[in-house]
């Protein structure tokens, strides 16, 4: 049985007699094991569902199981099963007190569980080394810095050991190192506890490294749903671009009656051809090009990215919300689009 | 019982972390004791009966009976109904919505913060009731026991009340002012200071909507030993439904799905 199972979920906010439709049918359909990434745009309703999920807002249509319980009739029972660890940035934060220290806040949330003080201390202790907070546990939550307490948050969601963990924007915030730290944190979740990971994020780097499967919701409804490699396919194809000596006139017809190829364009020189499944493409195109005699002098295969997949899907780029871009300055940021620019025209294909 | 091992719970946490910062503590209980201080020798002079509609016999004692009662429920009132500026801190922080996803009763996430401002308040007000002793305040001890009664019924409710409208409003911008700006006038009209009485009419009229009044009047009643009366059961029924009303509303906005 899948662990979370959910049907048109939906939710309206009223306000001075407007109704916004902030979410207007969700599916969700979670196997128990799985890291799920839910991908959107900011106000495309990953919050809102998330909310609806652990037990914070009731939608006003839809059903859903979480962890084996009913969320609308047994919204303890998903309480009980779930953990959850709220986005830190924007209107609230990650849930910790300035004033608490670290092992006050482990073992409160050893007794919200209703697990014995020894217990808590125990799986304190574990979590501690597992999230890296060895030696902090005496500490003020104040004096820690982003990244330290971001993984006392996600320890908090886990004291419990949850079967299902939910993770609001996990590592929007962070740093590049504790951002990949923290993906290793929550591969290993999965790997040593058999956690099930619902995270959201709006970074499509982390969707792509991370995620076994992911939802892309955009105007409170899920537009697609699959591995980040199917969503990638189903988009655009691949693209292999090559260069031959001389030839590229006879190379292009030639190509252009391939079986694998779809599309064929000439830009600089260089032949771009679409194909469905790159790395099987490949072979094809080299046994065709070296049956005519024609040489090569250069091959590159690049796969769409999740901001390819994005932009077909929504219509809108998330690239603006990258880390990298992030606060840079206008300098930095021309140097970027001018770098951006040359790779996509030359031969540096992503892969 | 789960609700009252959960109330337990937030209690310790939220006790923990105000003694962490104890200046509030401390700054609540000082405005007070000054008013004792600095206004109560103004009062000490007045005409024998001034203060107490006739009956009393003047100086000191009548001055403090009636003078410290006041104070009381002045330090309640600021007191309560300003704790629901720490409530958005900790929306803030997101610790509300932490705790909204444990199995921990969302009631209880109120009723354990009321505890701890109850226990607050009756520390306070020990501090207070010697701090009038020592300037000369001499009631009979049912009488304090009693008007403790009172303060944690006025507390239940205006905690409860505050932190509901904080939550609601999620500013302490738009907090503060608002709270000010009831809390002021309610201790005006309550006759703090000196007696309603001696007001003109439209002023005591007026005077009639404030239910601090009624408390106030019950617990000076007890203070010049008058257990029974007419003004004692009108301010123990204005307690007990103020304390009932406003801790039903706060515990709605704690239980809603979506505060």
């Amino acid at each position: 049985m899948a662990i979370i199972e959910a049907r048109g979920l939906a939710r309206d906010f009223t306000s001075r007699k407007r109704t916004v439709h902030a979410v207007r049918g969700v599916d969700l359909t979670v196997e128990a094991g799985e890291i799920v990434g839910f991908l959107g745009p900011n106000g495309a309703g990953k919050t809102t569902t998330l909310r609806m999920l652990t037990t914070l807002l009731r939608p006003t249509a839809g059903t859903a199981t979480v962890a084996g319980a009913d969320l609308l009739r047994d919204p303890l029972g998903v309480r009980k099963r779930i953990g959850f660890v709220p986005q830190a940035i924007g209107q609230t934060q990650g849930g910790t007190s300035d004033n608490s220290l670290v092992i006050e806040e482990l073992l409160d949330q050893g007794t919200a569980y209703r697990i014995g003080r020894e217990e808590t201390r125990r799986r304190a202790a574990v979590l501690i080394e597992q999230l890296d907070l060895g030696g902090l546990d005496q500490r003020f939550v104040k004096t820690l810095s982003g990244g330290q307490r971001r993984r006392l948050e996600i320890a908090l969601g886990l004291v419990h050991e949850p079967q299902l963990v939910f993770l609001d924007e996990p590592t929007t915030g962070l740093d590049p190192q504790s951002r990949s730290n923290m993906w290793e944190h929550i591969r290993r979740l999965r790997s040593e506890l058999g956690t099930t990971v619902f995270l959201t994020t709006h970074y499509l780097d982390e969707a792509d490294a991370l995620c076994d499967r992911l939802f892309v919701i955009d105007h409170g409804v899920t537009v697609a749903a699959g591995t980040p490699d199917e969503l990638k396919r189903r988009v655009s194809g691949d693209v292999v671009t090559l260069r031959v000596h001389g030839e590229t006139e006879a190379a292009r017809s030639l190509l252009a009656m391939a079986p694998v190829v779809r599309e064929v364009g000439v830009t600089d020189e260089a032949l771009r051809l679409t194909v469905d499944r790159g790395e099987e493409a490949l072979p094809a195109l080299l046994r065709t090009l070296d049956g005519a005699g024609i040489t090569m002098s250069a091959i590159s295969l690049s796969r769409p990215t999740l901001d390819d997949v994005f932009l077909t899907l929504t219509g809108r780029s998330l690239r603006d919300d990258s880390p990298g871009s992030a606060g840079a300055g206008p300098g930095q940021a021309a140097e970027l689009a001018g770098a951006g620019a040359h790779g996509s025209n030359g031969f540096t294909g992503e892969e | 019982m789960s609700f009252i091992s959960d109330t337990l719970f937030v209690y310790r946490r939220q006790q923990r972390l105000i003694l962490r910062v104890p200046v509030f503590l401390i700054v609540g209980v000082l405005q007070p004791i000054l008013y004792l201080a600095l206004f109560g020798p103004l009062l000490v002079k007045l005409p024998a009966g001034t203060l107490s509609g006739g009956t009393g016999s003047g100086g000191t004692a009548e001055a403090y009976r009636f003078f410290v009662p006041g104070l009381l429920i002045q330090l309640a009132l600021f007191g309560s109904s300003f704790v629901g500026f720490a409530i958005i801190s900790e929306w803030r922080a997101g610790v509300i919505e932490r705790f909204r996803v444990t199995p921990v009763s969302r009631l209880a996430l109120l009723t354990g913060r009321v505890l701890r401002d109850v226990v607050t308040l009756i520390v306070q007000s020990t501090v207070l009731v010697l701090a009038g002793i020592a300037f000369g305040l001499r009631a009979p001890l049912p009488a304090i026991v009693l008007s403790y009664g009172f303060l944690v019924l006025v507390a239940i409710g205006l905690s409860s009340v505050s932190y509901a409208v904080a939550l609601r409003l999620k500013s302490e911008d738009a907090f503060a002012p608002l709270i000010n700006s009831v809390v002021l006038p309610l201790i005006l009209l309550s006759g703090v200071m000196l007696p309603m009485t001696l007001g003109p009419g439209w002023l005591q009229a007026i005077a009639r909507i404030s239910p601090y009044r009624y408390i106030i009047d019950a617990m000076r009643e007890a203070y010049a030993g008058q257990y029974w009366n007419a003004i004692m059961v009108e301010g123990i029924c204005v307690a007990v439904g103020t304390a009932a009303v406003f801790l039903w509303l706060g515990s709605r906005v704690f239980v809603h799905e979506n505060a």
